[in-house]
């Protein structure tokens, strides 16, 4: 399979703090790729090394055969940050409109799209209120949809998941390998164990470093345990380990 | 394209945010009212003196519609009443001395005393030379009946040859000139406010659209809006026009209302063409837009921005004065 996105050794640091060593990874059409770790661990730091939003220290970053950043490459790719980052004063479908244009969705794709991706996480009913009404969990359904809206080859979902609740989990879900499917490729970030379970690849990561990786089922193998928690556990043991050796 | 999607987005918003709406258009309005009747009862100050031993025909020359005028007692002392009593000034006559002492708390006060004191000055001085000239006309008169009377007792040979002594029709009288004024620009009653009038009109458009646009940028990068609108294909310079548009056509809006009211509300005549005062209004606006947008990218939050209006917004109001 193709390689949508290669990371290669990437460092970053932050104030000579150094937040990611040498990560290494790659996502291909037709899967959903997990990053899963506790928070503070650098799953954030990687989405946006990859979305070229920070430029890596050393290493590089390639998207669709484009080293990142670029411009165009961002065309292709759909975005979900951990902040909604909505204009709350706007409509729901002010702001879907708003990102549609951006990406240059023609005119009359518009208001299909837009039903469309609001139809995705429940939201046609709301798409007339002011955002800055919303409950949380619709901000972030709303945030998911402004992502879908160009009907990117790769999505880029930053815990896409955080204040939905378990029944529209399952809808996402469920649209999601409906995109793998279509030969999309998805990265999605998450310290949710059951999310975990949902994706073909998994990237463990502890204080910036990927401590394992395979699909959810290899790993459980891997480590002799029944769940990926168990392996998330014993995964960070073995890397000490191997760190003070 | 895209610029026009982000300048429509800001219309939207700025129409729905009703406060910024009326700090855009009606506070600088009620700001320039305000000002408008601060700045026109500058023209009747009134400043109180007191005066000690000064002749009452000074005092008279003195007293004037801008001055009050309080007979202070023998053993006043200039600054324990001016201290005392609030005065403005305080006059005092010794060895034929005149020795003024100004309070020096608000200079128009100042300037009509030394006014009014130099006025009355030169006044007591023309009437005791208009008394020395009416003394001497009177000797003149008097020395010339007496030459009639000597030359009438003399011999008529020599009469004939002295000359009838011509009496001057044309000495002159006091001619009193009539005063007619008239101004160049505004009218009689010009106050201070038609004077600050063109900083304030650019003060109020600089620091409007300084403000408003400079947070707005902001609040684009404190709700990630802006990272989310960096993930998409466009361009950074596309964003920075869509907000020049955005916040551009409101300048302009903004600064028509501002103008049209100074002239025909509060009534200020504008010499030239109307179109310029707009022209140059709008490239302050476009400044304070720039300046605003460039200096977001200092600040952290709305607090820090406001902490920039005395580096940027006051030196300008300064340099405008």
């Amino acid at each position: 399979m193709d390689a949508v996105v290669t990371v290669t050794h990437v460092d970053k640091s932050f104030n000579k703090k150094r937040i990611l060593h040498d990560v290494n990874l790659t996502a291909s059409g037709h899967e959903i790729l997990g990053l899963i770790g506790p928070s503070g661990a650098g799953k954030t730091t990687i989405i946006k090394n990859i979305m070229g939003m920070e430029q890596p220290d050393d290493g590089k970053v390639t998207i669709f055969g484009k080293e990142m950043p670029n411009r165009q490459v961002l065309q292709r790719i759909g975005f979900m940050a951990q902040d909604d980052a909505l204009y709350e004063s706007l409509t729901g479908r002010e702001n879907l409109k708003f990102f549609a244009q951006l990406f240059g969705v023609k005119k009359d794709q518009l208001n299909e799209r837009i039903e469309y991706t609001a139809g995705v996480v429940n939201l046609n009913q709301d798409l007339d209120k002011r955002v800055s009404n919303y409950s949380g969990g619709m901000k972030r359904r709303l945030s998911l949809a402004i992502s879908l809206i160009q009907d990117p080859d790769l999505l880029v979902l930053d815990e896409p998941t955080v204040g939905i609740d378990p029944e529209l989990r399952r809808q996402i879900w469920d649209e999601l390998r409906k995109y793998a499917k279509d030969g999309k490729s998805i990265i999605i970030t998450t310290h949710v164990m059951e999310d975990a379970a949902e994706c073909d690849e998994l990237l463990m990561i502890r204080d910036g470093h990927i401590i394992t990786h395979g699909s959810p089922d290899s790993l459980e193998k891997k480590y002799q345990v029944d769940n990926l928690e168990q392996v998330f556990l014993k995964a960070g043991k073995s890397n000490e380990n191997t760190d003070n050796n | 394209m895209r610029i026009l999607t982000i300048t429509k987005r800001i219309f939207v918003e700025m129409f729905r945010d009703k406060r910024t709406l009326a700090l855009m258009f009606i506070a600088p309005l009620f700001i320039l009212s305000l000002m408008y009747f601060l700045f026109q009862s500058n023209t009747n100050t009134v400043a109180d003196i007191g005066t000690n031993n000064v002749s009452s025909s000074l005092i008279k020359a003195i007293d004037n519609k801008h001055i009050t005028i309080h007979k202070m007692s023998a053993n006043a002392s200039a600054k324990q009443t001016i201290r005392d009593k609030d005065y403005a000034g305080f006059i005092k006559k010794t060895n034929g001395k005149l020795i003024v002492t100004y309070q020096n708390a608000d200079q128009n006060k100042m300037a009509i005393i030394k006014k009014s004191v130099q006025m009355a000055l030169i006044k007591t001085q023309i009437k005791q030379l208009a008394a020395a000239t009416k003394k001497s006309k009177a000797g003149l008169m008097k020395m010339q009946a007496q030459l009639q009377q000597i030359k009438k007792q003399l011999p008529s040979t020599i009469s004939g040859r002295i000359p009838a002594p011509s009496t001057p029709k044309n000495m002159q009288k006091p001619s009193s000139l009539k005063l007619s004024q008239h101004y160049l620009y505004g009218k009689s009653n010009s106050s201070f406010f038609t004077t600050m009038l063109p900083v304030f009109l650019g003060f109020m458009v600089f620091f409007f659209v300084f403000l408003i646009s400079g947070i707005s940028l902001l609040n684009e990068r404190n709700s990630r809006t802006l990272d989310r609108l960096l993930a998409t294909p466009v361009k950074r310079s596309e964003i920075i026009y869509g907000y020049l548009t955005g916040y551009g056509a409101v300048a302009i809006i903004q600064t028509a209302i501002i103008v049209l009211f100074c002239i025909y509300v509060l009534g200020i005549e504008i010499l030239g063409n109307i179109a310029i005062v707009l022209l140059i209004c709008f490239a302050l606006a476009m400044v304070a837009l720039s300046m605003g947008l460039f200096v977001s990218t200092f600040a952290a939050s709305e607090f820090q921005m406001v902490q920039f209006i005395p580096i940027v917004v006051i030196h300008k109001f300064s340099s405008q004065v």
